[in-house]
């Protein structure tokens, strides 16, 4: 019999070479599955062979190793991958098959406890199912932190003819890769969130927005929607319980701006993808005017676990409720990215610190220098200095701290990283993802990089940052959505803890 | 590529239209299709989109140029686009993409460099695209060794 052997199918895996190890261990006559990746992204392509011990991974693998993986040479072994201490010292639930099952194949997705959370909630009302989805504590893994269980409440309880179930999975912020991994390695288990979010609150339709950079995610979500409508997990009457629900994937375009809630809802409908004024919220006036859920893509990766029994055989949602800390219950997916020596996925409960996942789990910068500041949540994220790493990663303290946890994200600098650039950077993203609608943004992004430009040139500083500090504050007040609101917290925060990079030397202060 | 004369080029964005006739919210489908089969999305091609979606060419128009995927001038013979996001500037993204931009025209006949802001390849930076593949840990040495076919 041959070797079974995963090489990872991931886009970060495929962007350092595993295409080419898979062929290479076709070609030599080995049984090849295209896995997720397990979230250690410094040892892609890691490929596994399985052996009566377990999956044995070796690291960092070219086509010239395939022989001597094969035969059981290749000195390179980093042991039983399921036994790694980076992994069994996280907690993982909405990664828990990602690197693990085929995710081309709807039998392995159900051999791994897959399709149990739908079939109990198929068994219970809308109403019992957002219940538990209330008590559960999700919140949503977009950013803003809105209860689920509240949200689906106002859908269920909004009457109309017809409703949608909307992910958003335009995960633009660079830093951020949780949403995009979770589908590439285990795509079922979106589908059968939204199942169960069409179920709680009377949705027919869904739809997934995908970014147009993630052309491997489509392709894998695209293979799973098949496979489920095939099987019977969407369309008419699902399992017989009589729900019938269709979901379409759809395609961004490359606007940032399509990420926030309501220029994606606009974007679905086929119009310029620009920002709505709230009220109306999407809960009742979404898509084409109908009451719609709009969640992130981890918000509905957790519920299937939410509805089903937990392994200690009580409700999914009371063991996801009992992780965590404060008002952030259960896990969350960080993503250690930048300058990072050990860069990857981190599932752990709300509450860690951002010292132990950079130091810790990271091990500092790839460069080897000393870590300067760490980007949380995003572009529109603060900049954070080593002093403030001790700081608990939950959605309260952070914000008490100045910060945002956003979607996850962590990205590292080292040294060398000049901080009034990064903060022009900001400013000048903004500047060219702006959706154009509201001026706070549109007119002053381009403001801001002006003014930072003259502080960077060393002219008039002390008067520009008066300025520039006036007019993130008109941003921070005026914009329309969270793109013009928070593109002052990256700037503000740079300033504040890195002064001297905006005082230069021979500067007119 | 176009070379396809007009009215060829519009029967065929028009099927292609009317392929999505029964979607909702068609247009943004439409637009990936015909830059999927011609390139790039021509003017006359707005007109036909507009004609078979009973939408204005205004919208069509204001929806073609809000999007950055959406050409509207025939693509080059290769493009390469790398990625300025934060997460690849803190391993030098930002001087990466200065100096392949100046070198775009040693790198073959017909090459654009373009930005990108994240392609979702965070950890394993600075990221890029090359003919449309992903590629992470790119570098000076690393681009012209993938190029070599280009020129």
């Amino acid at each position: 019999m041959s070797a079974r052997v995963f090489v990872p199918g991931d886009a970060a895996a495929v962007s350092v070479g595993a295409d080419e190890v898979a062929a290479a261990f076709g070609a030599a006559g080995a049984t090849v599955v295209r896995n997720g990746s397990r979230g250690m992204l410094w040892l892609e392509p890691l490929v596994e062979v399985e052996t009566e011990a377990g999956r044995v991974g070796f690291a960092n693998v070219e086509p010239a190793d395939v022989a001597s993986v094969l035969s059981g040479e290749h000195t390179g072994s980093i042991g039983v991958v399921d036994e790694h201490p980076w992994l069994t010292s996280q907690r993982r639930v909405s990664f828990v098959r990602v690197g693990v099952v085929d995710p081309a194949s709807v039998a392995d997705y159900e051999a791994h406890g897959g399709w149990a959370g739908l079939r109990r909630a198929l068994s219970l009302t809308p109403a019992e199912v957002v219940q538990e989805v209330t008590d559960s504590g999700l919140r949503g893994r977009g950013g803003a932190g809105f209860p689920a269980g509240i949200k689906w409440r106002t859908v269920l309880e909004t009457v109309a003819d017809q409703k949608f179930v909307a992910c958003n999975f335009d995960e633009g912020d660079s830093g951020t890769f949780a949403d995009r991994m979770v589908v590439e390695g285990d795509p079922f288990t979106l589908v059968e969130g939204m199942t169960i979010a069409a179920h709680a609150v009377g949705a027919s339709e869904g739809y997934v927005y995908v970014r147009s950079e993630y052309p491997h995610a489509v392709a894998a979500l695209r293979r799973a929607v098949d496979a489920a409508y095939t099987h019977g997990y969407l369309g008419q009457d699902i399992l017989g319980s009589g729900l019938c629900f269709d979901l379409h994937v759809r395609v961004g375009a490359g606007a940032y701006i399509c990420g926030e809630e309501s220029s994606m809802l606009d974007s679905l409908e086929g119009k310029r993808g620009e920002v709505r004024a709230k009220p109306p919220i999407p809960a009742i006036e979404g898509l084409w005017g109908l009451p719609t859920a709009v969640n992130n893509v981890l918000t509905l990766c957790a519920v299937p676990m939410v509805l089903s029994e937990a392994d200690s055989g009580g409700p999914g949602w009371q063991s996801y409720a009992e992780l965590g800390t404060g008002r952030s219950r259960g896990t969350q997916v960080f993503q250690l990215a930048g300058n990072i020596r050990q860069g990857g996925i981190v599932e752990l409960p709300f509450g860690v610190s951002l010292r132990e996942l950079v130091e810790e789990y990271g091990g500092g910068t790839l460069s080897g220098r000393p870590v300067r500041a760490v980007q949380v949540g995003g572009p529109l994220g603060a900049y954070v200095p080593p002093d403030g790493f001790d700081v608990p990663m939950d959605y309260e303290a952070l914000a008490e701290s100045g910060a945002m946890l956003g979607h996850g994200g962590i990205v590292v600098f080292d040294d060398t990283v000049d901080m009034a650039r990064m903060a022009r950077f900001a400013m000048e993203f903004c500047s060219i993802e702006s959706c154009g609608k509201c001026t706070p943004c549109r007119v002053g992004s381009t403001r801001g990089v002006e003014t930072i430009d003259r502080i960077i040139a060393g002219r008039d500083v002390a008067a520009n940052l008066v300025l520039l500090d006036d007019l993130c504050e008109t941003m921070t007040k005026g914009s329309l959505c969270a793109m013009g609101g928070l593109t002052p917290m990256p700037v503000q925060s740079a300033i504040k803890h890195w002064r001297q990079d905006f005082e230069r030397e021979g500067a007119d202060v | 590529m176009t070379t396809a004369p007009t009215t060829d080029r519009v029967a065929l964005v028009r099927a292609i239209a009317t392929q999505h006739l029964a979607d909702r919210g068609a247009l943004m489908p439409v637009l990936h299709d015909v830059v999927e089969e011609l390139g790039h999305v021509a003017r006359e091609d707005v007109e036909a989109i507009a004609d078979v979606l009973n939408l204005s060419v205004a919208e069509v128009h204001g929806v073609v140029t809000f999007y950055k995927d959406f050409r509207t001038e025939p693509a080059p013979a290769h493009a390469v686009a790398l990625c300025r996001g934060e997460a690849c500037q803190s391993v030098g993204a930002e001087a990466l993409y200065a100096e392949t931009r100046d070198r775009a025209a040693d790198l073959g006949a017909d090459v654009e460099v373009d930005e990108v802001f994240c392609l979702g390849n965070c950890a394993l930076g600075p990221s890029g695209t090359l003919d449309g593949r992903l590629h992470g840990r790119l570098s000076r040495e690393r681009i012209t060794s993938l190029t070599e076919g280009w020129r």
